[in-house]
């Protein structure tokens, strides 16, 4: 088997995966740093971030202040040590990204613009128009390119982390364009894979965003942390599961029911006026909106759609002048992508997957549990968002989080031996394990659609807004005859060339194992806190549940779930003032610069 | 296959040489309507020249005195002539219309921070061609 | 019962085929559909077989580009109701070697891009400590639109330089080589013009135009090209006057606080 070697190995292209690249690279030149990525750099989700990155530049603010915000707006789960470290460097992160060229908004004079974003009290969201993960993204890809020393695999899929003596050695990766399945052994190896929105059915991600260096971690025993924290954000197209922005209600827009109700009025939300209010019925918390709507669905008082249930926005009667002036972006996005035209037509929306925060257990450099083995990102859970992040913290986390993991990968690196040939032995058996399940298989009953389909819909049942006991159960249950029918599953693509249902495939296997963690998680918290709301456990225990949940992958039985506390150092826990700052800033402020 | 690394390496794999490539035909341009367009508005250049020929052609005649000029006007007036001077006509149209409607996307001038529009900066040569046009008329007509 | 449809799908397999052919489908059409939804609903229930590229399925990723009855398009911004007419032709992006079915090969796009060095260049490198380059809006708008490439490469199925020419660098490569070049913080316009003022550069293009027409971002690549040029023709004969009116390296310095 070819097999190639690398001192560090970056898995995902992402803002982290490049960022630790450069960082690797800036410790030592003659480092051989590899990015390996089942997609080309430029197509990670990062792209797709439209608000910003928070980083504290301006005089009347302060670290102190964005450590808060981002504490308080987690709900007091997020490690405190790590958030002070996190809005320390942010401001310095996107400051570098600047002078490789970032094209951030400006002030007049030619300084860094901020803004307003949710949950923040002061302005400190750094921004480029609407599209600033694109820009970030393109940035960070265009400078690794001026760094001889990073080799990059484009579309290679990694399968398997190979591990032995306790130390992770590399990978086993397919090589897209060719079929052909290889060892590449690091002495350290990055995960910056992203979250995983598809695992749900109604979600913002991409298509690639499977969890894949989630259960690869998860499978080769590092365990998984906070896993039942998912971000809902309430009004998302239905069948696209495309965002649109809290500017939208900002400026007037209407909820409302299949009886033309604006039902918000019903949850303590305040009194329908003609305008919008601050705080009140359609600006009401992210997570108050997303309740309401679970609860109008529960009564049927939701339309049903081929594509779910949704409720209505109503911009009708905003008119055309402001919606082309304030919300161009809302309309384009609903016309180019869904054909629908919110000057004379209602938007079905309905909450949406957004983030993910929990991930894989990392400390503050990133290293996991397992030696040789880091992660940085979305795919990571160091904790800094809690349980429930901010809105503008995730970009930056990317970019810190992806430094240090990458500066702390190139130290491990240096410090050690080269992997030894045992573990060409592991990338032997993958290969086979490969062949006779999916490859060569003549027969078996299933679609991977199907399964894929079934699980969205349990975890989504199960594990969605409102959790009980009862439907945790059922959906426990539900993925576990999954993952039996998993192995039954036929593939009708048998060719080597860049075989994408042979990657379906296995991004389902990912997923399968990620859903099972979340359930898992959900099910042993038995409190309700941020996004983890238990209809059964309603209130928030600060006594037992001041703590991280660490889920480990059974070596058979079910998950041992552990917990690990949280880290308090100056800010003890308080009362969440629910998603909204006392100073009453919108989540986006509906601004379109002008480009 | 090896991964890219700084010395563009080509990158072949066991199935390179079956990459489909499919060869660009000799026809391209007359596959898709805007193609024949570009090509139609580069020939037009060759019109142009034989129109600076024919009138450099003319001044030389002009030179050889009354009896070579009006040779070269009845050539002229030759049916063929009259076709082909028609046709070329078209092309020259056609070439200086492109070229001004296009001189504006190579000119990016701000002002006060916004570009200006493209036809800012075509009108003036239509303006100077009509100027010019009517002043050789006019003089060429009195 | 929603309306029907046909997609003719090119399928090319090297391990099987010397020559692509087409398969035909039958598939919905409802109102929100894009191309993209049809080939999922192909792949997911009726062919898994087909091979196609996808990620974000709103326009800003760049990995659906295709031919759509002949036109370069992004296959989820392109709705199945617009395509006119009751057959639908997919083909992978043409003037690229097709690796399998609607997948196309990108490794020699990617070495044109690194071939223009697209990065801010500097001569130094202050301390971050002196905070970031001053840019002023219109700084910003002067080069803003070349930066919203996303690298979708329909250009290059465009240009038919690109098609007759494999080495000429492509539309997308110099808009954005001139991205950078117009970014008031970056010295490197003379490195990239020693790159790009050749044949196989900027007087490769013929201004055919096609390349801005398709363009989904209307990033305008052959407006950056025209405004490459003039500006190579100015600093070529900015070389001939004498010493002290020579040209000066980058667009004038940054401002640095």
């Amino acid at each position: 088997m070819d097999a190639s070697s690398h001192d560090v190995l970056l898995v995902g292209g992402g803002a982290a995966g490049l960022r630790a690249a450069i960082a690797a690279a800036e410790v030592s030149p003659k480092l051989r740093i590899a990015v390996i990525s089942k997609v080309y750099p430029m197509r990670s989700h990062t792209v797709s971030a439209e608000g910003g990155a928070a980083g504290v530049v301006k005089p009347d603010d302060s670290l102190d202040e964005h450590a808060y915000d981002t504490i308080s707006g987690g709900d007091w789960l997020c490690d405190q040590d790590a958030v002070e470290v996190f809005v320390k460097e942010a401001p310095i992160e996107l400051l570098q990204l600047e002078r490789w060229g970032c094209p951030w908004n400006r002030e007049p004079e030619g300084h860094i613009a901020v803004r307003a974003f949710g949950g923040m009290k002061k302005r400190r969201t750094w921004f480029a128009a609407d599209k600033t993960g694109f820009h970030m993204l393109h940035t960070l890809f265009q400078t690794t390119l001026k760094y001889d020393p990073i080799a990059r695999y484009d579309e290679w899929f990694v399968t398997k982390l190979l591990t032995d003596d306790g130390r992770v050695q590399g990978v086993v990766a397919i090589e897209l364009m060719s079929g052909k399945i290889q060892a590449i052994t690091a002495k350290a190896v990055i995960l910056c894979t992203g979250g995983c929105g598809r695992v749900f059915p109604f979600t913002t991600n991409a298509n690639i965003k499977n969890g894949d260096g989630m259960a690869l971690a998860y499978r080769a025993g590092a365990p998984l942390k906070d896993m039942e924290f998912v971000q809902y954000h309430p009004t998302g197209l239905p069948f696209t599961g495309i965002l649109i922005t809290e500017a939208a209600r900002a400026e007037g827009g209407y909820l409302l029911n299949k009886d033309g109700y604006r039902y918000l009025q019903d949850y303590n939300l305040g009194k329908p006026e003609p305008g919008p209010v601050l705080r009140s019925m359609e600006l009401g918390p992210r997570d108050r909106l997303s309740q309401a709507f679970v609860k109008e669905d529960q009564q049927g008082r939701t339309i049903q759609t081929p594509y779910g249930s949704v409720v209505h926005l109503d911009l009708r009667h905003l008119g055309e002048k402001l919606i082309n002036s304030k919300l161009p972006f809302v309309r384009e996005l609903c016309l180019k992508y869904q054909n629908i035209d919110p000057l004379n037509e209602l938007v079905p929306v309905r909450p949406v997957v957004h983030y993910m925060m929990g991930g894989v257990s990392t400390d503050l450099d990133g290293a996991t549990p397992l030696a040789g083995l880091f992660a940085a990102g979305e795919v990571a859970c160091v904790s800094i968002n809690g349980a429930n992040r901010l809105g503008s913290n995730s970009l930056p986390e990317c970019l810190v989080f992806g430094a240090r993991a990458g500066r702390a990968a190139a130290r491990f690196a240096a410090e050690q031996k080269a992997p030894n040939g045992k573990v060409l032995t592991q990338a032997v058996d993958e290969e086979r394990r490969l062949e006779s399940q999916f490859l060569s298989k003549p027969d078996g009953g299933e679609r991977i659609s199907t399964i894929r389909e079934e699980m969205q819909g349990s975890v989504e049942s199960g594990a969605g807004i409102y959790r009980d006991q009862k439907a945790l159960t059922r959906s426990a249950h539900k993925l576990q005859e999954l993952q039996e029918r998993y192995r039954d599953i036929r593939l009708e693509d048998h060719n080597r060339t860049f075989n994408t249902e042979l990657e379906a495939a296995l991004e389902l296997g990912f997923m399968l194992d990620v859903a099972e963690s979340i359930v898992e998680c959900a099910r042993a918290r038995t409190e309700s806190r941020g996004a983890h709301q238990r209809t059964d456990f309603p209130a928030r225990d600060d006594g037992k549940f001041l703590a991280h949940s660490l889920v480990y992958r059974p070596a058979e039985g079910s998950c041992r779930v552990e917990y690990l506390p949280v880290k308090i150092t100056r800010w003890a826990p308080g009362e969440r003032v629910y998603g909204q700052t006392s100073k009453e800033q919108p989540e986006e402020v509906p601004t379109r610069r002008a480009s | 296959m090896n991964p890219s690394t700084a010395k563009p390496r080509p990158a072949y794999t066991e199935f390179h040489p079956r990459w489909y490539r499919p060869r660009v035909s000799v026809y391209w341009w007359l596959g898709e309507w805007q193609y024949l367009r570009f090509i139609l508005r580069e020939l037009s250049s060759v019109f142009v020249a034989a129109f600076v020929i024919a009138t450099l052609l003319g001044l030389r005649a002009l030179r050889n005195g009354p009896e070579a000029y009006a040779r070269f006007l009845h050539r002229l007036q030759t049916p063929t002539a009259i076709v082909l001077s028609t046709i070329s006509l078209f092309f020259v149209l056609f070439h200086t219309i492109t070229w001004f409607n296009l001189a504006p996307r190579a000119m990016a001038i701000r002002l006060r921070g916004q570009r200006l529009p493209d036809i800012v900066i075509a009108a003036p040569n239509y303006v100077l061609w009509l100027v010019v046009s009517v002043a050789v008329g006019w003089l060429v007509l009195r | 019962m929603p309306d029907k449809t046909i997609l003719e799908i090119a399928r090319y397999s090297p391990e099987q085929d010397t020559n692509p052919h087409f398969q035909t489908y039958e598939v919905p059409v409802y109102k929100e559909w894009v191309v993209l939804d049809a080939l999922n609903y192909i792949k997911d229930k009726v062919d898994g077989s087909l091979t196609y590229r996808w990620s974000c399925r709103m326009g800003i990723c760049g990995s659906c580009g295709m031919m759509v009855n002949g036109e370069p398009k992004l296959t989820c911004a392109t709705f199945l109701s617009s395509c006119g007419g009751h057959k639908i032709r997919l083909e992978p992006l043409r003037y690229f070697p097709v690796v399998r079915d609607l997948v196309t090969e990108l490794s020699d796009f990617l070495l044109k891009l690194k071939k223009v060095k697209p990065w801010l260049i500097r001569r130094d490198t202050p301390p971050l400590s002196q905070g970031e380059f001053l840019q002023t809006p219109e700084q910003l708008v002067s080069y803003k639109q070349f930066s919203m490439c996303i690298n979708c490469t329909l250009c290059y199925a465009a240009c038919p330089v690109v098609g007759l020419d494999p080495v000429f660098v492509g539309p997308a490569a110099i808009a954005l080589a001139q991205r950078y070049n117009m970014d008031n913080r970056d010295q490197g316009a003379g490195e990239r013009m020693a790159v790009l003022a050749h044949p196989e550069g900027i007087w490769g293009c013929t201004f055919v135009g096609e390349c801005t027409r398709v363009c989904p971002k209307h990033v305008d690549p052959a407006g950056a090209i025209q405004q490459y040029k003039l500006k190579a023709v100015l600093d070529w004969m900015k070389r001939l006057l004498p010493p002290s009116h020579s040209h000066k390296e980058g667009q004038g310095e940054s401002l640095n606080r």
